[in-house]
């Protein structure tokens, strides 16, 4: 049993992935509808709307809750906007849970939506040398990517990864990405398209780079009573949600810092941030890295699935290579990952990222994802991370 | 003539040329922050003033990459068309904490490997008219490249 109450997941909707440079108010009402729509829930029965927010999109963007309301047409319902970067949308997703389980309301739609420029994600305007974001930027030039790549080489030395390995992530999640209809790119790469394509930071190359989305992502939540009374007889569950933060000292330098933190004096702690976030979710659903039957991860670039693979627990540290390459993370292997195709696929929309994982997760424990469908799924597992130490993790059982 | 050398932003290393330091604070228990003002707090160490001191200017590379092509602003290109730049994390064995900063010019990712030696220098970010904008750069110590 796990240590938290679980809510039900009544409906999901997406509106497909892409660079279609529309008002993201569009996708998020276009993913809200299709989530009720799956839920059988009049859109005037919601009583809580949790918006995920986003900084791109001008002001509506930032008090997203209330623009996707107005949108779906004002009821006089409650509303919570929030904003964690990539963790926005489970961080939207705890606080609906929160006010199930509190019994504040019975059923809840969970929004994030995106319209995102072309090129690197870079801070606001300003001059604003108190900003470790804004530092990291001015003083290096240190994109995304580059923390990406300083990930990547740090497994090529320490565990003798090589770029033929970070390729077949590609390989592998695009295989996936072809059989659904709300990725980006639907195309099939092969080594060669990888090898082809231009290197960004030492040693990945654009192909293994998520890209800049547009998308949006819903999803309804309930509590077990409400499911029930609406005949929900056997929904998806939330069943864990991490929304954790680092412990010091964290020593992995990640972005958007200038330096980790110092274990000169307190020494770090036993699990690293990433395992940390992973164990606070499997804790809350009383359940482990064996239970799982797919995981959903953040493949920022195709380096960075492998670190999740061990960061998860799906193997020790320095064997995720070898579990790539035995093809147990692919659909049809023991525990695939990234069955939506992932990141690489999707690109990232980043306030609606994390509730499409959940979406994803949700069709395939309903047995509902056609082509790319896991068979059996019963335990799904999502995580990412946020900017500045936010992590993120869901764990859905059925 | 030559242009005035100034730090890039203020307060973050000290513009020593021959022995240059990146400015920390070090908190009652003796852990160690960078940037001093935005490094967070070690919970277990007792609350009290936060000492300014200087972190060790030699460290072993942590990892490394490059960028190749033009970061976004606020960067400022040094220059046009943009030179792809190398970046290294630097783990400091005293302070026991890991610290980015560029590579000196004319070093590549093809020259460098995980735990290498490197020292600080300072060296030029940007410049205009008048000015030199320097910052710190991390430098091979075998290596007979770089100093700008």
């Amino acid at each position: 049993m796990g240590q938290v109450d679980e809510v039900a997941i009544l409906g999901v909707g997406m509106h497909q992935w892409g660079k279609w440079g529309r008002n993201f108010v569009e996708y998020g009402v276009k993913a809200s509808r299709d989530a009720l729509d799956d839920a059988g829930v009049n859109w005037r029965d919601v009583q809580f709307v949790s918006g995920a927010n986003t900084v791109r999109c001008g002001y509506p963007g930032y008090v997203s809750g209330s623009t996707f309301a107005k949108a779906l047409g004002f009821t006089g319902g409650q509303v919570a906007s929030s904003y964690a970067a990539c963790a926005s949308g489970t961080t939207a997703l705890s606080i609906a849970r929160a006010q199930i389980l509190a019994g504040v309301c019975d059923v809840a739609l969970v929004v994030g939506a995106d319209t995102t420029p072309k090129g690197f994600l870079a801070p606001q305007a300003g001059d604003r040398h108190d900003d470790p974001d804004w530092l990291r930027f001015r003083l290096f030039g240190a994109t995304n990517p580059v923390y990406f790549a300083l990930h990547a080489r740090r497994r090529m030395d320490l565990y003798g990864a090589t770029k033929e390995d970070f390729a077949m992530v590609k390989v592998k999640n695009s295989r996936h990405a072809v059989h659904n209809p709300n990725a980006r790119y639907n195309k099939e790469y092969g080594p060669a398209d990888i090898d082809n394509s231009p290197v960004v930071s030492d040693p990945l190359r654009l192909l293994e780079i998520c890209a800049t989305s547009d998308g949006g992502a819903a999803i309804v939540v309930s509590s077990m009573e409400y499911a029930r009374a609406h005949g929900h007889t056997d929904p998806v569950r939330v069943a864990g949600i991490s929304l954790t933060t680092p412990t010091y000292p964290d020593v992995i330098l990640d972005l958007p810092y200038m330096a980790s933190d110092s274990a000169a004096v307190t020494p770090a702690p036993d699990l690293t941030f990433k395992e940390s976030v992973a164990k606070r979710a499997y804790d809350e659903a009383g359940v482990g890295p064996g239970d799982l039957s797919l995981a959903e991860v953040y493949d920022l670039s195709s380096a960075l699935e492998l670190d999740w693979y061990e960061q998860i627990g799906l193997c020790k540290p320095g064997e995720a290579e070898q579990l790539l390459r035995s093809g147990a993370t692919s659909i049809g292997g023991r525990i695939p990952v990234n069955a939506s195709g992932g990141l690489g696929a999707f690109g990232e929309a980043v306030p609606a990222q994390a509730i499409a994982q959940v979406c994803e997760l949700t069709w395939q424990l309903r047995g509902q994802a056609g082509a790319r469908q896991v068979n059996g799924a019963k335990v799904g597992l999502s995580i990412n991370q946020g900017l500045f130490g936010h992590g993120s993790c869901v764990i859905v059982t059925r | 003539m030559a242009k005035t050398r100034v730090p890039a932003v203020e307060g973050l290393f000290t513009m020593d040329e021959g022995d240059p330091h990146l400015i920390a604070g070090r908190a009652p228990n003796g852990s160690y922050f960078f940037p001093k003002d935005l490094g967070g707090s070690d919970p277990y160490s007792p609350l009290g003033p936060v000492e300014e001191v200087l972190l060790s200017n030699r460290g072993r590379l942590w990892s490394y990459t490059d960028s190749r092509y033009t970061p976004p602003p606020p960067f400022i290109p040094r220059t046009e068309p943009f030179v792809p730049v190398v970046i290294a994390a630097v783990e400091l064995a005293t302070e026991k904490m890991v610290v980015l900063g560029q590579v000196v010019d004319g070093v590549t990712t093809a020259d460098l490997k995980v735990g290498m030696e490197v020292e600080m220098v300072l060296g030029t970010l940007y410049e205009d008219d008048d000015h030199d904008y320097v910052v710190w750069k991390w430098k091979p110590v075998a290596s007979n490249s770089g100093g700008d």
